[in-house]
């Protein structure tokens, strides 16, 4: 699905199951590696990191109150006053990326925490016990991943309201079932290897030998398809926001910046639409950046190289 | 093999039917129906015995489980029933609106494939070069901009630049005509949507084509291809391309399942009257029969893509082709 | 630094400065197709009888006639109806109860049957005594109505129960289109998906989702109209859209409204090309309070909430970015009904010093044992105005110290809140179509007089007022009960409490001629006036 966006992890589960992960030594050690051998990713954490600052920071460095209407100054563009501009109501735009790099990367990432983690113990958990756990399992995730999720979204924000809980759950829903089928096609190569059999011969409990042996293995495209999530809940947002069904006023996120207001003055105040669309894609430009170097390191094969 | 085949056809049934049960619940547990909404948009008052009227000519006065039963029975002889909206049969409704959406759903994707391929290959060919970064840094963009605010910027641009230009602000023809009854006017309606659509769906397919190139550039036979002095062109699309393309069509494939139901903010963005916006309009009226079957056609689609995937790989897996 | 402010007589003033030339200037041209842009997806029917959206109106009306109308030359004067079927108004008799209407000879509907009392009668029992199963939707605006019958082909006689000045206003209903007898004596759901009507023009094509389109009716009963040769009415939900279609000639007008700043930004565009017509309109922003709900069963915080709010001051600053306009209280403000803007300032709410208004709101919240109240404002996820009204609704309670939250919910979802009282305070509109102020305001009477109001209060005192109102043909005491009314239900016992009314602004290209803009965006939309002068 395009605009309501689907993550599609960038290597196909192929690239995880065949080979073993063997975890590098030292946290440090890797750090530092990664920083050498992936300069575009560290371009990545840079992006990422000062929206993430900037919304952690938001209080102190606005310099305007980003829901106090102002209605002397409506409209006016980028000036000395307003390095961005203002919208319609007068409000400060830069004060609103501000705060709304903290809608967005509360949203963003819890949606993609509680969507990964619950995919992750679903496609874990399906892929050992296998048999018709593995079979019920699948055919509820495969129902909710064919949803629309239009109507998914539409439907959570008719029953239970608009608000950023709700955005979050709207998020999340479609997100568990894509990260459990990744993880479960990873899982399930670790499955087929005898040793799991042999630990159960020896008495090992299941949990002993999920989280000893299947987890680590699922670590890497877990990851990967993590920071995935992350940049696809901030366009989810976006999309559902642009839609009417995100938060509301006049809480700041990117994704209400660009509804309503900025397509009506798109052609009199430009700056009202192109600057949180700008936010929006360079922050996810940046996640991706990251998530790409770290499949690259993460990347068995690569890593021989 | 068949035996393959025939368990994977038999599982999509058991999905089918919780698709139907979870939009059945799901459109039911919205407060309010579209006897509301109809009769509720301006302020004017209007009777209980009014509302009650409409409730019964629409059916939803029955229980669940009957209405359930009657969806069930209806879909499995073909029967998607009349819209509660126009009261016009729901296939009419959507079979007017999917051409748009297809039309769209296909330009799309024959402007990824003819993107995505070519410089996935060159991607991959020339990878950690400043040719790579650039194409990656491409797709990358790709992916990370919302589609709706592409759109909403390229209208504006074409309205601009034509003002500026001739002065007179142009923009595509309002009212949607099938490509065989004016083919420009048609291209000139679907054009922006499709590139703007396209253009993240060419970003997906560039990077699996460059994955997917890279690994099958590590292989042992490539290496064996090129050592025997074969000219890289032979090599590459003989060789290469011939085994990368198989995750890269699964890719274009599960993506285009989830276009049709996913043109919604593009079909917004630029006002077609297409699939997406139906489903948007069918659940803000509560509309329950035009959206339970929006969402059955729509599921059916993925479902059946999924399991077009899966029947390739098998087929290509010997292990379980053997079987 | 306080802006000049409008009232009721500057207001008609304006209206009237903005009038068009009388079309005795200009010879109208004939032919050519209108192409119009409808702000709406798809109307849910074409039964005028049943649906109260105007997407119904704009699709079908031009294929319609009706009993009486507001006269198209002039539709800004509610007190101008003339006779579209009839042949001339009729003077009531038997005390003011009865009116007796001749009706027109030789008229056709589009299948060539001649039209007769008998099908007026018909369509009109149909909408005020609607048969089991049919629906009717604005059958509460007649209930002065006795009896309807055709005594002879080209008579039919109306019977009221009480003489009210409300009658003939709402008689001029835009949606009271009138159908075959014959037509509703088999079918009365077959006007819902089909059009046979006795209007300006007939209908061609529906595609749903996309466009209506008609050609002129060559019987059409007015000789010479209409001018134009068809008409092409384009669906699109979208404002970007409709603006865009409009700036680039796609489309020439849009008959519902913009906000200014797109009047602003097409004139920038077309310059002369563009031309505008303004209004007041018959809509406004009300807020409901649910008084079942504590501590709004407290006089006093329903006070105070409408103390806090701004209006005189605001009013300017949103009028620029919404359709929004004129402070206001119960009744359309050019109405000789209307407050005038020395007796609103007596109302809560509208003292001219904000500062003191928001000083006794918070004594009351006090008093009351509410400050620092938290509750959530029920609104639509409607842009135009409620967006707007949330917004500033917020910011003004957040400036007596309440904490006020928005929750947002499509339009089914926010109606069943209403009905269900699961709400606090709510937004909501009240349009109406024809000036018919003893009418327009039975929406703030209790629930157990109007079922379409949901503040679950009761008001004798109120109903009282009303009733004697309805009844009272002298202007002069019908004013006073109607102040005594708004006094009550806005300023005394807070039922509701009224935002500002709304502003329309009608932006077109300036080729198209004979069209004149009134207060309701449900009236004079049958096209027949109409003429292209290019």
């Amino acid at each position: 699905m395009t605009d309501i966006a689907t993550p599609t992890p960038s290597g196909t589960a192929a690239a995880f199951a065949d080979d073993a992960y063997i975890p590098p030594r030292g946290f440090w050690n890797a750090t530092i590696r990664f920083m050498r051998r992936q300069p575009v990713g560290m371009v990545g954490i840079v992006l990422v990191a000062i929206f993430g600052l900037a919304g952690i920071f938001a209080d102190w460095i606005t310099p305007y109150n980003p829901t106090a209407n102002d209605f002397s100054a409506m409209t006016e563009a980028p000036s000395w006053a307003h390095w961005l501009g203002t919208d319609q109501l007068g409000r400060d735009i830069l004060s609103r990326i501000l705060f709304g790099a903290r809608t967005a990367f509360l949203v963003g990432l819890t949606s993609a925490l509680v969507g990964g983690l619950s995919g992750l113990v679903l496609g874990v958990g399906s892929a050992y016990f296998g048999g018709r756990i593995d079979l019920f399992l699948q055919r509820i995730l495969d129902i909710v991943m064919s949803f629309p999720l239009i109507i998914m979204a539409l439907a959570v924000v008719s029953i239970f309201g608009t608000g950023v809980q709700n955005v979050i759950i709207a998020i999340t829903i479609p997100l568990i079932p894509r990260c459990a089928r990744v993880v479960r096609s990873s899982a399930l190569a670790i499955r087929e290897i005898p040793y799991v059999d042999a630990a159960r011969a020896l008495g090992y409990g299941h949990s002993r030998i999920i989280l000893a042996h299947m987890v680590p293995n699922v670590v890497a495209p877990f990851l990967v398809i993590l920071t995935a999530f992350v940049g696809q809940a901030i366009l989810a947002e976006a999309a559902l926001s642009y839609l009417g069904l995100g938060v509301q006023e006049p809480v700041a996120a990117w994704g209400l910046m660009l509804q309503g207001g900025a397509e009506e003055y798109a052609s009199t105040a430009p700056w009202i639409a192109i600057f949180p669309g700008l936010a929006i894609m360079l922050t996810v430009f940046g996640i991706n950046l990251f998530g790409d170097a770290l499949r690259d390191v993460l990347d068995p094969k690569m890593r021989e190289r | 093999m068949h035996r393959y085949i025939v368990s994977r056809l038999l599982l999509v049934i058991p999905t089918l039917l919780g698709a139907a049960a979870l939009v059945f619940i799901l459109m039911r547990l919205i407060p309010g129906d579209i006897c509301l909404v109809r009769l509720g948009s301006g302020g004017t008052s209007f009777s209980t015995q009014a509302l009650n009227a409409c409730h019964a000519e629409i059916g939803i006065d029955k229980p669940w489980l009957v209405q359930f039963g009657q969806f069930v029975w209806g879909l499995a002889r073909g029967d998607f029933g009349l819209s509660m909206w126009s009261g016009k049969p729901v296939v009419q409704e959507i079979a007017t609106r999917f051409p748009v959406s297809l039309e769209v759903a296909l330009i799309a994707t024959i402007i990824a494939i003819a993107i995505a391929i070519p410089l996935g290959t060159i991607s991959a060919l020339k990878q950690n070069t400043w040719i790579d970064l650039a194409v990656r840094s491409f797709s990358i963009a790709g992916i990370a901009t919302p589609a709706f605010w592409l759109g909403i910027i390229s209208i504006l641009l074409v309205l601009d630049l034509t003002q500026a230009i001739s002065g007179h602000p142009w923009m595509p023809s309002i009212d949607y005509v099938p490509i065989w009854k004016d083919p420009i006017r048609n291209l000139s309606i679907v054009m922006l949507p499709a590139i703007t659509v396209g253009y993240r769906y060419a970003a997906v397919s560039m990077r699996m084509t460059r994955s997917a190139m890279l690994e099958v550039l590590r292989e042992d036979y490539i290496r064996t291809a090129r050592a025997k002095g074969l000219m890289e062109k032979i090599v590459i699309n003989r060789h290469a391309l011939k085994n990368a393309l198989l995750p890269v069509v699964t890719v274009i494939g599960i993506e285009f399942a989830f276009l049709i139901g996913g043109l919604v903010v593009t079909e917004q963005v630029f006002n077609l009257n297409g699939i997406g916006r139906l489903m948007v309009l069918s659940v803000q009226n509560q509309d329950y029969t035009m959206t339970q079957a929006l969402v059955m056609l729509v599921v059916t689609i993925a479902v059946l893509t999924n399991l077009a995937v899966d029947l390739l790989y098998a087929w290509l897996d010997p292990r379980i082709r053997l079987r | 630094m306080r802006r000049t402010y409008w009232t009721a007589g500057s207001m008609a003033a304006l209206v009237a400065a903005l009038a068009l030339p009388a079309l005795a200037d200009e010879t109208p041209k004939r032919g050519g197709t209108l192409t119009y842009m409808i702000p709406a997806d798809a109307p849910p029917s074409f039964d005028g009888h049943r649906e109260e959206t105007y997407a119904t109106i704009h699709s079908v009306a031009p294929f319609y006639s009706l009993l009486i109308r507001a006269n198209p030359m002039n539709p800004g004067d509610s007190s101008d109806l003339v006779c579209d079927l009839c042949t001339e108004m009729p003077k009531p008799t038997d005390d003011g109860k009865t009116y007796t209407f001749k009706i027109r000879q030789g008229v056709k509907f589009h299948n060539g049957d001649p039209l007769t009392a008998e099908d007026v009668a018909a369509s009109w029992n149909e909408i005020v005594f609607p048969p089991q199963g049919v629906l009717s939707v604005r059958q509460g605006n007649f209930t002065m109505i006795d009896k309807i019958e055709a005594t002879d082909p080209t008579t039919v006689v109306i019977h009221l129960k009480f003489a009210t000045d409300a009658f003939l206003p709402a008689l001029a209903d835009p949606y009271a289109f009138i159908y075959q007898k014959k037509q509703l004596d088999q079918d009365p759901h077959w006007y819902e998906k089909n059009v046979n009507g006795s209007g300006p023009f007939k209908f061609v094509d529906y595609e749903a989702g996309q466009s209506i389109v008609g050609e002129r009716n060559p019987d059409y009963f007015h000789k010479g109209l209409p001018y134009l040769d068809g008409f092409k009415g384009v669906y699109a939900d979208k404002q970007v859209t409709r603006v865009e279609a409009i700036r680039s000639d796609r489309a020439a007008i849009e008959f519902r409204g913009f906000p200014p700043t797109v009047r602003d930004e097409l004139k920038d565009a077309l310059g002369d090309r563009l031309a505008v017509q303004e209004s007041d309109w018959n809509c406004g922003g009300i807020l409901t309070i649910n008084h079942k709900r504590k501590p709004f069963d407290d006089v006093r915080v329903r006070r105070a909430l409408t103390l806090a709010i701004d209006r005189w001051g605001t009013a300017p600053e949103l009028s620029k970015i919404a359709i929004v306009k004129t402070v206001g209280g119960v009744v359309y403000p050019g109405s000789p009904l209307a407050a005038t803007k020395e007796e609103l300032e007596q109302l809560a709410g509208y003292w001219p010093d904000i500062e003191k208004s928001r000083a006794e709101a918070r004594r009351l919240l006090q008093e009351a044992g509410a400050e620092g109240l938290t509750f959530e404002l029920n609104n639509r996820t409607v842009d135009q105005p409620y967006k707007y009204y949330g917004i500033w609704a917020v910011d003004q309670w957040n400036k007596i110290g309440l904490h006020v939250t928005q929750k947002v919910l499509p339009t089914g979802p926010w109606f069943q809140a209403l009905r269900d009282a699961n709400f606090a305070v709510s937004t909501e509109g009240n349009c109406q179509n024809v000036v018919n102020p003893l009418a327009d305001v039975a929406k703030y009477l209790p629930h157990t007089a109007s079922s379409s109001n949901y503040g679950n209060f009761e008001d004798d005192t109120e109903v009282d007022i009303y009733n004697k109102m309805l009844r009272e043909t002298d202007k002069a005491k019908q004013r006073a009960l109607m102040r005594q009314f708004e006094t009550r239900v806005l300023s005394d016992e807070v039922h509701s409490i009224y935002l500002l009314w709304w502003r329309r602004i009608v932006p077109y290209q300036s080729y198209v001629k004979g069209w004149k803009i009134g207060p309701s965006h449900y009236v004079n939309q049958d096209l027949g006036t109409v003429w292209l002068d290019r």
